[in-house]
């Protein structure tokens, strides 16, 4: 069988409101390598938090925004 | 002679009975602050925020020796990198427990989300949770308030809401299980202390759980003045971070609110329309019938 056009096509993701092209089966743990954040930080996809462990197996799709995390001051 | 002082305060309010006549004053010990079975030490709650410097934020922490440290999330960005990291490592070395907040959330999911990413990143399930429903006056939103916290708490999440002086709002939070609720005196940073005593007070006779005034206070006495009212404590960033000397505005909060818990233990007078001679008036000198 072969692969559709739209499978193989890289995916644009939106990380921190910045567009990232990533290859078709992509990862969130391939976002954030491609990334590189500053620990700590965590992670939220389309407004859903993802935990660590899942970075690995949490796949990405085409328009995804992701959302990376850091401590700062508040009240 | 001075008036006998009021019954003992509202038992809801007392974890210990206040100490009789003559007694010395109580250890801060052994009157902790009770939050879901945690004992603190302090009544003072302390913001990160708006300090000249870390190291005034450092030496203002270690002058009112609060019982938590708020702390918020923010995107990570080339920018910002540098100071996250500083930040990062001076909660490290202050070691004071920390309440991250949900600050800047306007929907329920946004909130749950951000606490999920907090109590990951920080490592507790500690949230100051606030959803804002007008950005003019960073009013919490009422009508979803409930809602979150009722999902946060199945969650695990040990929930200090930030509301409004609403009394049904507050009483509903308990009904779902926060087991302390944190209404604002006036909106945030504006430091106008309590512009609803009313409220407040009745709030205070009402709610069964530890209520700690959050946001709006500007002056030591504001503190004060809670306290003695019940509230069992007092959250505040901004009188503090803008203050000219924030080290020892403080640690004038710190004495305020220890002196205002003093207060509502020992119970206060009850105010009279008339004067009433403290010195007694039998034998006075030079008396005579007019």
């Amino acid at each position: 069988m072969s692969t559709s056009p739209e499978a193989t096509a890289p995916l644009q993701v939106w990380l921190n409101q910045q567009a990232l092209e990533l290859p078709a089966s992509a990862t969130l743990a391939d976002a954030l390598a491609a990334a590189r954040p500053t620990e700590p930080f965590a992670a939220a996809l389309n407004l859903q938090f993802v935990p660590k462990n899942q970075y690995a197996q949490t796949a990405l799709a085409q328009g995804d925004r992701i959302e990376l995390i850091s401590p700062v001051t508040g009240g | 002679m001075n008036p006998t002082p009021a019954a003992t305060p509202a038992a809801h309010t007392a974890p210990t009975p206040p100490p009789p006549a003559h007694a010395a004053p109580a250890a801060p010990a052994a009157d902790p602050l009770i939050l879901y079975g945690q004992h603190f030490s302090s009544r003072l709650l302390l913001g990160t925020a708006r300090y000249p410097s870390p190291a005034l934020l450092e030496q203002a922490v270690a002058a009112a020796q609060p019982a938590m440290l708020t702390a918020a999330l923010r995107r990570q960005s080339a920018a910002n990198a540098e100071a996250s990291r500083s930040f990062w490592t001076l909660l490290q070395n202050m070691q004071t427990p920390l309440l991250p907040n949900t600050a800047g959330c306007h929907s329920v999911q946004e909130a749950i989300s951000t606490a999920e990413m907090a109590r990951e990143l920080y490592g507790t399930d500690w949230i100051k949770l606030e959803i804002i429903g007008d950005d003019y006056t960073l009013q919490p939103d009422t009508l979803n308030l409930v809602g979150a916290a009722d999902q946060l708490l199945r969650r695990g999440f040990k929930v200090l809401p930030y509301s409004t002086e609403d009394l049904v709002l507050c009483l509903r939070l308990v009904d779902v299980g926060c087991q302390a609720v944190m209404p604002w005196a006036a909106p945030i940073g504006t430091g106008k202390g309590p512009l609803n005593p009313l409220a407040l007070r009745t709030l205070r006779e009402r709610v069964q759980v530890p209520l700690l005034v959050d946001a709006g206070l500007g002056l030591p006495s504001h503190a004060c003045q809670v306290m003695e009212w019940g509230y069992d404590g007092v959250l505040l960033n901004t009188a503090v971070a803008l203050a000219l000397d924030p080290v020892r505005m403080a640690q004038a909060f710190a004495a305020a609110v220890r002196a205002g818990r003093d207060a509502f233990l020992a119970g206060t007078m009850t105010p009279q329309d008339s004067a009433q001679p403290s010195t007694p008036v039998l034998g006075t000198p030079f008396w005579h019938q007019p």
